[in-house]
């Protein structure tokens, strides 16, 4: 008797029919009107293009859009393009297989086509094999790949998918900037570096950060190694509970033991909050942010800064090229525009400076900026790797793949360069 | 009234309203429309052949630990560390499909071989909680779930040691197989024929043992009453022990889909929290084979249908866990409702 308990599969099946019927009024095939989240804010499509179709787009954002970080810079570019061109995005985030189990991005993707979407953007390095299946399953759909090579003729893992493009910032500038200004800050003479996963991305960036940081260190009139620069990786972009190291712990672990400025490099600035915390507790402590133009607003009184993405202008390029059929496979990875580097219609990458960065150090700050836009480049050798092999010969100047492709940590700087 | 066949369902019709009308309520508290959020999720998981595949995609794993769990279930088990025997098929898979990744065997019989390998690995795995529980007098609750988490650490460890990418260190999983390593797909789908296969061959010879043979009746015997069946001569312990190698080696066989046909790698997460979703899977039918079916694809339709509600209406996709756990325990409460009815009557 108590067998029949389970006719409510069918009941419900029945019911999912019945409520989706009554949910269709008339048309069957009712394509998304509610799609732009904070639409309100402007309803620029209707009145800048009232020609034809706006051209969807979709994106899938490995972290929560509202993250204030990696993924919020990519969904206010897609606000971006939605106000400049008219165009539509559709996307999705929290697209990792903890938050979104069982299933894949390219998944994922094929669903926000099903939403009209004639170019897809893959926001994170999670996706790079993910976004080359679909690309491939797909070859009418256009496909952004954030900060992947695929593409890259010179690169590594080249393959030609022609309807594929890589866009990526060269944050090594705003690393070093914000690394600069970690420098300039310290009383202890130690920075941590809140690292995420361990890959070729991710060591070029806490390398670039000590470069900076060694820098201003050294111009200020230290000696470069009294300065220590700790990198502790967490296992991912952001934290998920039971499978990453907790960056809130780390943090801790780096203010309490007298790291007194920590860089961000993971997808959010929760070190900030740590800071902030210890700081009113009465352990003076600093962070720099990541990512997203306003991710000091978390603690304000404690960032020094943020070097952070601007994927807008590029985006709104590549999806202009899309949509007027110029499109051109190609890796992008764009410098900023060393003219103002928070032009948010033509600079790539950016930096904004906190309110816990003094006056005086923001003067320092502002040279180190300029000096870079003359063209100092600090990837210059002599440089040795971590274990001491050497890496660049006095005076030799990296190539791009050296950069991209830097095989461990730089000599000078705590950390693993690899998993053990 | 309230007796026989038709006081269940009544019964049950109730629960199943209860448990709509309160997600609906929920959904009316954040101002959406339930009766937009339904289609939407219904258009999500029937509305076309391609989110159907994606339907069977997870209702292949679903199904295949329903059915490990109605024989643990049958014979007075909780097998809980079902999701971690899960993981230990994917993790044996992974093995076989490394180990022979420059071999020049024919593809099919290593695909053969790394599957039959995920089931051995979730039957060994599960074992461990079967000597626990027999040996070690280790409710199997704990020592299920205990090592649920042994086998997550496992999983990190390889993808971040033994089994990491070169120069790598990412939640992000082992490298991908090559191609002739992933069960033969459908064209243009995710769905291999070949895994719904293995799941409806699961969940039929399931049947048959329960329903049909003088081992399954000894199985409900032991789950009914363990003490009486030790009295009539059943061997008890090593009962136990064969539901717990069934049910470990169903579970593998999930895992080792997981890995041969959706993701073609070890990921962190890898299960997918399918273990946990069959167990209520098993309650909410309870443990009744001939249900399993229905209600698997039933679940696995609101997993994927739910993913439209972030995309459409912004809305949470974990909406669709919290009906199935609500309509679990309705079903519960009102089985239970209806027993002191009945017993009243």
């Amino acid at each position: 008797m108590r067998k029949n308990l389970s006719r409510l599969a069918y009941i419900a099946l029945a019911l999912m029919f019945v409520l989706a019927a009554c949910g269709t009024p008339a048309a069957t095939e009712a394509p998304v009107p509610a799609t732009e989240a904070p639409a309100a804010t402007e309803a620029p499509a209707a009145t800048e293009a009232p020609a034809a179709e706006p051209f969807v787009f979709g994106m899938l954002l490995v972290g929560p859009y509202n993250d204030n970080g990696w993924s919020q810079a990519h969904y206010e570019a897609g606000l971006y393009v939605e106000e400049k061109f008219g165009a539509k995005m559709v996307y999705l985030d929290k697209v990792n297989p903890a938050d979104r189990p069982g299933t894949t991005p390219d998944q994922l993707a094929e669903e926000l086509v099903a939403q009209g979407a004639k170019l897809v953007i893959f926001n994170s390095d999670d996706m790079k094999d993910a976004s080359t299946t679909f690309a491939k399953a797909n070859p009418d759909v256009y496909v952004i790949m954030a900060s992947g090579d695929q593409v890259w003729e010179d690169g590594k893992v080249y393959e030609e998918i022609p309807n594929l493009m890589n866009i990526m910032g060269r944050m090594e500038y705003g690393k070093m900037i914000g690394g600069c200004a970690a420098a300039l800050s310290t009383e202890t003479g130690k920075i941590g570096y809140l690292g995420p996963l361990i890959n070729d991305e991710t060591r070029r960036l806490a390398a670039s950060a000590y470069l900076g940081a060694r820098h201003c260190w050294e111009e200020a009139g230290n000696d470069p190694a009294t300065l220590e620069f700790k990198v502790t990786w967490i296992g991912f972009w952001f934290h998920i509970p039971g499978f990453t190291t907790d960056p809130v712990d780390v943090s801790k672990d780096f203010y309490t033991t007298g790291y007194d400025v920590v860089i961000s490099g993971i997808d959010n600035p929760v070190n900030l909050a740590e800071a902030q915390k210890l700081t009113t507790e009465g352990t003076q402590s600093f962070g720099v942010a990541y990512d997203y133009v306003a991710a000091c607003s978390a603690a304000p009184d404690v960032c020094l800064g943020v070097p952070y993405f601007n994927w807008g202008p590029d985006y709104l390029a590549a999806i202009q090229s899309a949509s007027d059929g110029s499109w051109q496979s190609a890796f992008l990875w764009q410098s900023p525009d060393w003219s103002d580097i928070n032009n948010h219609d033509t600079s790539a990458i950016g930096f904004v400076k906190g309110n816990a960065l003094s006056a005086d150090a923001g003067a320092v700050l502002d040279e180190f900026i300029a000096d870079l836009a003359g063209g100092l480049n600090l990837w210059s050798g002599p440089i040795n790797l971590q274990d001491g092999t050497a890496y660049l010969a006095d005076g030799e100047v990296a190539t791009d793949q050296q950069v991209w492709y830097l095989p461990q940590l730089l000599e000078g700087m705590q950390g693993l360069s690899a998993s053990e | 009234m309230l007796k026989g066949r038709f006081g269940g369902f009544f019964f049950q019709l109730i629960a199943l309203l209860l448990a709509f009308g309160f997600v609906s309520l929920i959904l009316l508290s954040v101002d959406a429309s339930p009766a937009e959020a339904y289609k939407n999720m219904f258009n999500g998981s029937f509305g076309s052949m391609r989110k159907f595949a994606e339907v069977l995609v997870a209702f292949v794993p679903l199904l295949l630990v329903t059915a490990g769990l109605l024989v643990t279930f049958s014979s007075g088990l909780w097998n809980i560390g079902v999701e971690g025997q899960v993981v230990l098929g994917a993790i044996t898979t992974t093995w076989v499909f490394r180990y022979f990744i420059e071999s020049d065997l024919p593809p099919a019989l290593i695909i053969t071989l790394a599957i039959l390998g995920g089931m051995l690995g979730g039957a060994v795995w599960a074992s461990f909680t079967g000597v626990l529980k027999v040996f070690g007098g280790v409710n199997e609750i704990f020592g299920g779930l205990g090592l649920n988490f042994v086998a997550t650490a496992l999983t990190i460890y390889l993808i971040f040691g033994p089994w990491k990418r070169p120069g790598v260190a990412s939640m992000s999983g082992t490298v991908p197989f090559p191609d002739e390593f992933s069960l033969p797909l459908l064209a243009g789908l995710r769905i291999s024929p070949w895994a719904l296969a293995i799941a409806l061959a699961g969940i039929v010879v399931i049947y048959f043992i329960l329903q049909g043979t003088y081992f399954g009746l000894r199985l409900k015997a032991v789950g009914k009453n363990f003490r009486a069946a030790y009295l009539l001569g059943i061997p008890t312990w090593q009962y136990s022990m064969y539901s717990f190698l069934i049910c470990g080696a169903l579970a593998g066989a999930a895992g080792a889909v997981q890995v041969a046909a959706v993701y073609h790698r070890l990921i962190p997460s890898i299960s997918s929290g399918y273990g946990y979703l069959g167990l209520m899977v098993a309650m909410l039918i309870n443990y009744n084979a001939i249900w399993a079916v229905p209600v698997a694809l039933f679940f696995a339709a609101l997993n994927i249908g739910s993913i439209q509600l972030p995309i459409l209406m912004k809305l949470d996709s974990s909406l669709s866990g919290v009906l199935q756990g609500v309509l679990v325990l309705f079903v519960l409460l009102a089985d239970g409702v209806r027993q002191k009815f009945a017993r009243k009557a």
